[in-house]
């Protein structure tokens, strides 16, 4: 099978061994990769009503057919679990080098069930595969235990570890990689820590079959030449995605004060600028990047002298922006602790901004704080609730499980400023002031994350108070994003630089062989989206339109100040859109997908699950 | 002719020199064939280094069958001629005869420039000028 290692790596971790499978064809022929083979195996393998940190769950990782092969962007791994922050779908990708890797070695995928008994890391050297002991870097931060690795096994090695956070299964720990890259949402990193597994490591050195080497060799060097010829190719790279903190800001976009507001005066003190400036020491890029968004920094201040990757924008949003940490120092400092702690910086961000406004109101108090407040700007109250969280010490415990179930602890009004939806932390646009943003964050499939849809240059484009057509442009935007995380790309060449869609199918078929328009591959991504629908539908009792609203704060609670001072997205106006999104999406008002639609997506092995669901 | 150079301190760890490279020379998608090496120093000091074959023929000297032969200022490592003794491999002062575990030979820079055209970050040079990054 062209594009692909041909293998299939199962790790049962209670048993400690494991068994390599070929790849079924039909699965590559339907679900494509990467994400396409998270949603299916999830379903098909992880038993419906399975505890998400129980042994009974699954995490697979799964690289796609394009991943490894001479094309830009082509470093991305999807990381799948049914996820315990939601208790529904949930997928998280990251980029580095260890996608190829798991290639090179030979599997297509890697599901790891069970849950061992003491601490261990799984060793992947080729078709050698050990499960060894890890009790001498249990407890160590993420980023240590890498190094850690590095120097125990080599540097050949590509690794993936958890920190104290995963260890204690925090619901918004993060699987580390490379440095400093991510697999952030979700909790699957909680998943790792419910099995004892602290780290993966991997080398391969076989070669991906490939349709057509020549093809694939010419067609890759036209598509870097192409990437180069962009402007933002120069233009975009210095500052990568923290370039976009000023416009965010000049739209009143950017999350402030636990998203009391949307623009932070401060702004130009944790820029993209500032970033450059200051701190940074080199461009770090993924596999296969002509656009390095990793930016390396370096920060050394009274108290600290540390090595970050970052801050990117969605961590310059959610801790800069979201606790008013107002220079890019201090916000790469507070980078640094929630890597090495392993949370992810949104989420860490979100909880943190919210844990400060229930102290500010009164909510909690210093007897729950050890006698402290939490004061938004504060890195040293950050650093102090970060560390609580990821040891679940105090009242760390509460917030270690995300704002959606501490607010149902700490009560008092707090789940209308809880920003998440189905339980996972809003990330780096408020949207109260952008329809199709807004949309997008209630109805991505893994919770409030904005990588399915990110609408908001539509919404500035096409007109903020103008509802028509929004839902539209979600459906196809959810459709085309997630696309890339099926074949395992990074999607930055086609948002930053404006890098032609037509390229993907023309190296898809060099490199696998097989005929898809870029329309017929965007049905392959529809029906994914449908199947982890139909795996949240089977897995969250109530699941449906319930669970696609934002928080009130969003429908009750004007912006007080900004460029989008003023606005507020009341409820009917979200009903609108839901309404609308709903029936385009052939799906009934509950959210369920009709009997025709999922005939339609070839998905009738989920009928049986959702047909008792609709009435 | 070519004469690679580097400049390490604008490597990003890409690796498309070492993709292009394989894909080219052994039409295999397997950048652990490339012809050059590449690596991060992280997490401190967080720089790369990338090392190229500046074709100085110390590994011609080195090998006992002269499978390694000097055509207009390149070493050509001529696969069919190895005997896959590796003495070439130490020799070599920057490290860049890699050795592969599916193939007898170490594997050779021939100096065709690819990486050069194609190292997003000008990490990679020409110093004759032959050749630049593509589009510039």
């Amino acid at each position: 099978m062209n594009g692909y290692a041909g293998n299939i790596l199962r790790v049962d971790l209670t048993n400690r061994v494991s068994r390599i499978e070929p790849l079924p064809e039909e699965l590559a022929d339907n679900f494509i990769g990467g994400r396409g083979f998270v949603a299916k195996l999830m379903w098909d393998e992880i038993p419906a009503g399975a505890d998400p940190l129980g042994p009974d769950n699954k995490i697979i990782m799964a690289p796609g057919p394009l991943t490894g092969a001479f094309l830009p962007g082509a470093g991305k791994l999807e990381f799948g679990a049914k996820s315990p922050a939601s208790g529904g779908y949930g997928d998280s990708n990251v980029g580095g080098h260890i996608s190829p890797e798991i290639k090179q070695a030979g599997f297509d995928a890697i599901i790891i069930s069970g849950q061992a008994s003491t601490p261990v890391y799984l060793l992947i050297d080729d078709f050698n595969v050990a499960i060894h002991e890890a009790g001498h870097l249990w407890g160590k931060g993420a980023i240590e235990t890498e190094t850690a690795l590095k120097h125990e096994l080599g540097e050949q090695y590509q690794i993936c570890t958890i920190g104290p956070a995963g260890e204690n299964k925090v619901l918004f720990a993060c699987i580390s990689h490379d440095f400093g890259r991510q697999a952030g949402r979700t909790g699957i990193a909680a998943v790792m820590g419910s099995k004892n597994l602290k780290a993966i490591a991997v080398h391969g050195t076989k070669g991906i079959p490939l349709a057509d080497p020549e093809a694939t060799l010419a067609k890759g060097k036209e598509m870097f030449a192409a990437c180069f010829a962009k402007p933002g190719f120069e233009e975009w790279t210095p500052q990568g995605t923290a370039g976009v903190t000023d416009w965010v800001n000049e739209v009143g976009a950017f999350p402030t004060r636990n998203f009391q507001t949307s623009y932070f005066p401060q702004h130009k003190n944790i820029n993209g600028e500032a970033l450059v400036s200051k701190i940074k020491v080199t461009d770090k890029a993924c596999f296969a990047c002509p656009i390095p968004c990793g930016k390396y920094s370096r920060v050394k201040r009274p108290g600290y002298d540390v090595y970050v990757e970052g801050p990117e924008y969605e961590t310059i949003a959610l801790i800069g922006g979201n606790t008013e940490i107002d220079n890019i120092e201090d916000c790469a400092f507070a980078n640094y602790i929630v890597d090495e702690l392993g949370l992810d910086s949104i989420s860490a961000g979100n909880v943190i901004g919210f844990a400060m406004e229930c102290s500010q109101k009164g909510i909690i108090t210093a007897e729950d704080l050890e006698g402290r407040t939490l004061n938004f700007g504060s890195v040293d109250d950050f650093v102090w609730v970060a560390e609580a969280i990821a040891h679940r010490r105090g009242i760390g415990a509460i917030l270690a499980d995300g704002v959606k179930r501490a607010a149902a602890q700490f009560g008092q009004g707090s789940e209308r400023f809880a920003i998440h939806v189905k339980g996972v932390e809003w990330t780096g646009y408020e949207a109260r002031y952008a329809p199709a943003m807004m949309l997008s964050y209630m109805t991505a499939d893994v919770g409030a994350h904005h990588n399915r849809s990110w609408a908001i240059t539509f919404d500035v484009a096409s007109g903020r108070d103008k509802l028509e057509g929004k839902a539209k442009r979600v459906i196809e935007l959810q459709h085309i994003r997630p696309l890339f995380d099926m074949l395992c790309l990074c999607r930055l060449q086609w948002v930053e630089l404006g890098f032609e869609l037509d390229w993907y199918p023309q190296i898809f078929q060099a490199v696998t062989g097989k005929t898809q328009s870029f329309a017929e591959l965007l049905k392959f991504s529809e029906r994914v989206w449908n199947l982890t629908r139909a795996y949240s539908l089977r897995e969250i009792p109530g699941f449906g339109r319930d669970f696609d609203y934002p928080p009130r704060r969003f429908m009750e609670e004007p912006i007080p100040d900004g460029p989008a001072a003023g606005k507020v997205m009341p409820r009917e106006v979200i009903d609108r859109l839901l309404d609308e999104y709903y029936e385009l999406r052939g799906w009934d008002q509950r959210g369920i997908p009709s009997r025709a639609k999922v005939a339609e997506m070839g998905l009738d092995f989920v009928e049986g699950v959702i047909a008792p669901l609709r009435s | 002719m070519i004469r690679l150079a580097t400049d390490s301190s604008r490597c990003s760890g890409c690796k498309v020199c070492l993709t292009i490279c394989a894909l080219s020379h052994f039409g295999e998608n397997n950048p652990k064939k490339g012809a050059l090496r590449v690596e991060g120093k992280f997490p401190t000091p967080g720089v790369f280094a990338v090392a190229v074959c500046n074709q100085c023929g110390a590994c011609a000297t080195a090998c006992p069958v002269d499978a390694i032969r000097e055509k207009d200022g390149v070493y050509i490592l001529h696969r069919e001629d190895c005997i896959g003794c590796k003495n070439c491999v130490p020799v070599c002062p920057f490290n860049v005869l890699v050795v592969h575990p599916a193939e007898k030979a170490p594997i050779k820079c021939d100096s065709c420039g690819d990486c050069v055209r194609y190292c997003p970050r000008d990490a990679i040079i020409d110093t004759e000028h032959t050749v630049m990054r593509i589009g510039r």
